[in-house]
């Protein structure tokens, strides 16, 4: 029989994966905001992204609407105890996405709207850090619920997490901002990408060294035997990729680093789904633990298969229609 | 336990705030997506420039809207699990798969055409492009429909089960999906929705009218939106009965408050049209009733018996003053545009749609009824199904998650002050976009909404320098000028 409990946990991770790619590289332009020149450069930037962020933010709402389909159990345990985190997360967004509109409305308030949107994107990304911190670092259950207090999540961990996950979005925003535009702008995105590319590096060899040795359970589940064999090339396939976005960067190509980026991304995340399965909340309920019944999982598969590769390709038109450099003069400003 | 209950009585207050502000936004996008299909579709057959001047200017609104019902839609999603989790956990296998299904088959269509139907003029072809605003249009009322079929299963659940640890489990998805309450929701909430569009289009028309009765996209609007309300309101009426009869099958006590019957009548209920509710002493103080009225609304007998509360035990009844009052407020705005839409329709064949001024007043007066009847229609709904959840199964006071009344308190306090100031903002411009006639609007804009091609009115043509230059500085004062006039 099949295991769908398994296919809907991968299916969400999915979601989540593709989710911090897409609002990853739109955050990430929100936090550099205010270090763009304000006119020509900072409208063009938004515009590199206004007609996808609704798409781009849909994802966040599948993986949280899917959580709550398919391990209502685990989406009952992780919302109570990420509390403050995800309140101010969801506000947040809320902040950064009437930007998109605002800003237009009024040009004696767009500062405010900036202000608004750079604020906005901050604190939903560090908030997201938190969130992923405190998912690794585990969560107190008691008795099919919550069992810790509404400051639980706040760690030195879990905060190098928020400072980890702002400086990717940091590089995923520069790095798309090098592929959509040109001069100035396209100058100032490759500093920003020299100096997140760092920073992103050396986070993430902190957070990966830190992670063991938060439960003796994650180190011996990385060093066990199977797991070994993917936990390898992990950090190999890092150091190749981090010389390619090195290389894309010296070199200005301006494809390479965004795709790279999206490469350590990937890895990152497996790596942390090998340091979590089976479990959904981390070393406290298992992913079979929190399924949906059999009927509830079926019936959701049988949409997600035919209706997922749908709405990628028609995502993937939507990237196509608006695709290539953004013409400053001509184009929807 | 006071605290547990204060806990519970904020978590409530909590999740009302967010949904009612967020329902605001859906009501109107969802009546202007599809108005905003009917205008591009009779630019593409008519090829008349008023249509699509009309089609850009409510575009530029619906932009707006829009934005606000994603943000405040993402709240909505993440709601269930902070502060309801035990209702999440017990109820997610039932209700999660349909919202699981509205993300798959609405959002994401919406959100991918969106970018098109917004930005896409002058890059894609006109049907390509009357094809992204189909989709969105779609979009909006397929989320429509398996939202409202989520919420109507909470208040007439059916095909299910319950597994040992207390979860509902779904035994047959049909059942569930199309449960009893659901088409008469599904079509009366399509309806509000429509018709909150046509009276702020009808209101917005007005004002223009006041102003400069000549002017021909102003006439147009109003003449669209005076249709919609002399067709869609009468409709509503049915539909809205229709729904009560439901309802007085399936959930009796919520029809009990509604009509404010304390008290069984043996034989033949009266209808009271006026009355204070007093939970204490379970009566209808001050009441002035059209004598068995009642009775032949629901039962199509004069003399039929009907219960009353007193067959309720008082902890499983409904607050009676919220729900019997907001009833009334959205009967009496139903009846008012039934009443707007038949003057119009008057006026019209007459021929004074367009120059009775004291009609148009009253027009920009009822543009923001929808809202008022939207919310309040929930509200009776809603309010009208406590103590419970899930009708008859879980109650509101078994749906509370281990959260701190702490959080909730300061969260539901955040929650307050920033919808206040972001959703008070947006409503500020849109208010001031309504303000401006279309070929103003078109040219003092910068959003992203405004296009390349496609300057149809004159003052564009002589200010285009303007808006293609770059610089901030020479925008500002166009847009200055803009407001010099409002
Ligand atoms: C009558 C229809 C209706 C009702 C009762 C609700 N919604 Fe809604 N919602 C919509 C109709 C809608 C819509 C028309 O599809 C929206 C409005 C504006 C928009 O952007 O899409 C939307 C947006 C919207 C979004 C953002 C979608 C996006 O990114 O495109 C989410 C996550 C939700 N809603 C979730 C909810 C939840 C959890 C609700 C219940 C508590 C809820 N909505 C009630
Ligand atoms: C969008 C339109 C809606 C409005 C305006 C609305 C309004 C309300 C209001 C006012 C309450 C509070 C009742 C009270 O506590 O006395 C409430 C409760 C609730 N509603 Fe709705 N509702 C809407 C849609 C939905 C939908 C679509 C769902 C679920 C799919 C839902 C789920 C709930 C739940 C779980 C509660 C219980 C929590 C509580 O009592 O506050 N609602 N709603
Ligand atoms: C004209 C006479 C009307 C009647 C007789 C009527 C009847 C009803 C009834 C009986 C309910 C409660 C359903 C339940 O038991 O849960 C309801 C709910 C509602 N009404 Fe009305 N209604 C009328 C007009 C309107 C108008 C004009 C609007 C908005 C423009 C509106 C919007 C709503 C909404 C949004 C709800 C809550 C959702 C639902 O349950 O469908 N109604 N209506």
């Amino acid at each position: 029989m099949i295991d769908l409990p398994l296919i809907w946990a991968s299916l969400l991770a999915f979601a989540v994966f593709v989710y911090v790619v897409l609002d990853g590289f739109d955050l990430g332009i929100g936090i550099l905001y205010p270090y763009l020149k304000t006119g020509q450069d900072r409208d063009v930037a938004m515009n590199s992204v206004a007609p996808v962020w609704d798409g781009n933010e849909t994802w966040l709402i599948l993986g949280g609407g899917g959580l709550f389909a398919a391990f209502p159990l685990a989406y009952a345990v992780i919302m109570p105890a990420l509390y403050a985190p995800i309140i101010v997360m969801i506000l947040a967004l809320v902040f950064r996405g009437v930007a998109f509109e605002y800003r237009w409305r009024d040009d004696r308030h767009k500062p405010i709207w900036d202000l608004s949107f750079h604020l906005g994107s901050l604190a939903a990304t560090f908030s997201q850090g938190i969130v992923l911190g405190s998912f690794v670092q585990g969560i107190k259950v008691v008795d099919r619920a919550y069992g810790g207090g509404w400051w639980d999540w706040l760690s030195p961990f879990t905060i190098i997490c928020g400072f980890a996950l702002t400086c990717g979005y940091c590089l995923l925003g520069a790095t798309w901002l090098i592929l959509k535009t040109e001069e100035g702008l396209r100058d100032r995105a490759y500093s920003f990408a020299r100096l997140f590319g760092v920073l992103t590096l050396v986070f993430m060899a902190i957070v990966s060294v830190w992670t063991p040795f938060l439960s003796p359970d994650i180190a011996e589940r990385w060093v066990s035997f199977p797991q070994l064999l993917f936990v390898i090339p992990v950090p190999t396939f890092i150091i190749v990729l981090g010389c390619l976005l090195g290389w894309g960067i010296y070199k200005r190509v301006d494809r390479v680093p965004f795709f790279a980026t999206i490469g350590l991304f990937g890895l990152c995340f497996a790596g942390l789904g090998i340091g979590v399965a089976p479990y959904i909340v981390p070393r406290a309920i298992t992913i079979h633990e929190a399924a949906a019944p059999h009927a509830s999982l079926l019936f959701m598969l049988v949409g997600a298969v035919i209706l997922i590769p749908i709405i990628l390709m028609y995502t993937a038109y939507s990237y196509w229609v608006f695709r290539g450099k953004i013409d400053p003069n001509a184009g929807y400003h | 336990m006071l605290d547990a209950f204060d806990t519970l009585i904020l978590a409530r207050s909590q999740f009302a705030f967010t949904v009612m502000f967020h329902i605001i936004f859906p009501a109107f996008s969802i009546g202007l997506a599809s108005y905003l299909l009917v205008l591009e579709g009779l630019w593409l057959k008519t090829d008349k420039n008023v249509y699509l001047e009309l089609f850009k200017y409510w575009r530029k609104i619906f932009a707006v809207t829009f934005a606000m019902g994603v943000v405040s839609g993402i709240v909505m999603s993440y709601q269930f699990g902070t502060n309801w989790s035990v209702f999440s956990d017990k109820a997610g296998p039932v209700i999660g798969p349909l919202m699981a299904y509205e993300v798959l088959t609405a959002f994401f269509l919406e959100a991918g055409f969106l970018g098109v139907m917004l930005f896409g003029m002058g890059r894609v072809s006109k049907n390509l492009h009357f094809l992204a605003t189909f989709m969105v249009a779609i979009g909006t009322l397929i989320s429509t429909t398996w939202i409202l079929s989520a919420n109507s299963w909470m208040h007439t659940p059916a095909g299910f089960s319950i597994n040992e640890v207390g979860q509902y489990v779904p035994e047959n998805w049909l059942e569930i999906i199309f449960n009893p309450s659901f088409p008469y929701r599904l079509v009366h909430m399509v309806l509000a929705a429509y018709l909150t569009t046509a009276f702020i289009v009808g209101g917005v028309g007005a004002l223009h009218l006041l102003r400069e009765n000549s002017n021909e996209a102003a006439r147009k609007m109003f003449s669209m939106a005076m249709w919609m309300a002399v067709l869609v309101a009468p409709l509503q009426l049915v539909a809205g009965d229709l729904h009560g009869l439901n309802t007085f099958e399936h959930q009796p006590v919520k029809v009990m408050a509604m009509e404010g019957h304390y008290h069984s009548h043996a034989e033949g209920a009266p209808l009271y049209i006026f009355g204070i509710p007093n939970d204490e002493t379970q009566s209808l103080d001050y009441a002035i009733g059209i004598p068995k009225l009642s009775s032949l609304i629901l039962e199509h007998d004069l003399n039929a018996p009907l219960k009353g509360l007193d067959t309720v035990p008082d902890e499983l009844q409904p607050p009676v003053g919220i729900v019997f009052w907001s009833f009334r407020v959205m009967v009496s705005v139903g009846m008012l545009m039934i009443i707007v839409g038949l003057i119009g329709a008057v006026l019209r064949r007459r021929g004074h749609l367009y120059d009775s001024r004291l009609f148009h007043r009253l027009c920009v007066l009822m543009g923001p009824s929808g809202f008022v009847a939207v919310l309040a229609g929930w509200v009776t709904t809603e309010v009208g199904r406590q103590p419970f959840t899930i009708y008859g199964e879980l109650l509101t006071s078994n749906s509370i998650g281990p959260v701190e009344k702490q959080a909730v308190a300061v969260s539901l306090l955040a929650f307050i002050i920033v919808y206040f100031l972001l959703f008070g903002a947006g409503t500020y411009y849109i208010l001031k976009m309504m303000n401006k006639l279309p070929e103003e609007l078109q040219t003092i804009s910068h959003g992203p909404s405004r296009v390349m091609e496609g300057h149809s009115s004159k003052r564009s043509e002589r200010l285009g320098e303007v808006q293609n230059g770059q610089n901030i500085q020479s925008a500002g004062e166009d847009n200055q000028g803009g407001n010099g006039d409002d």
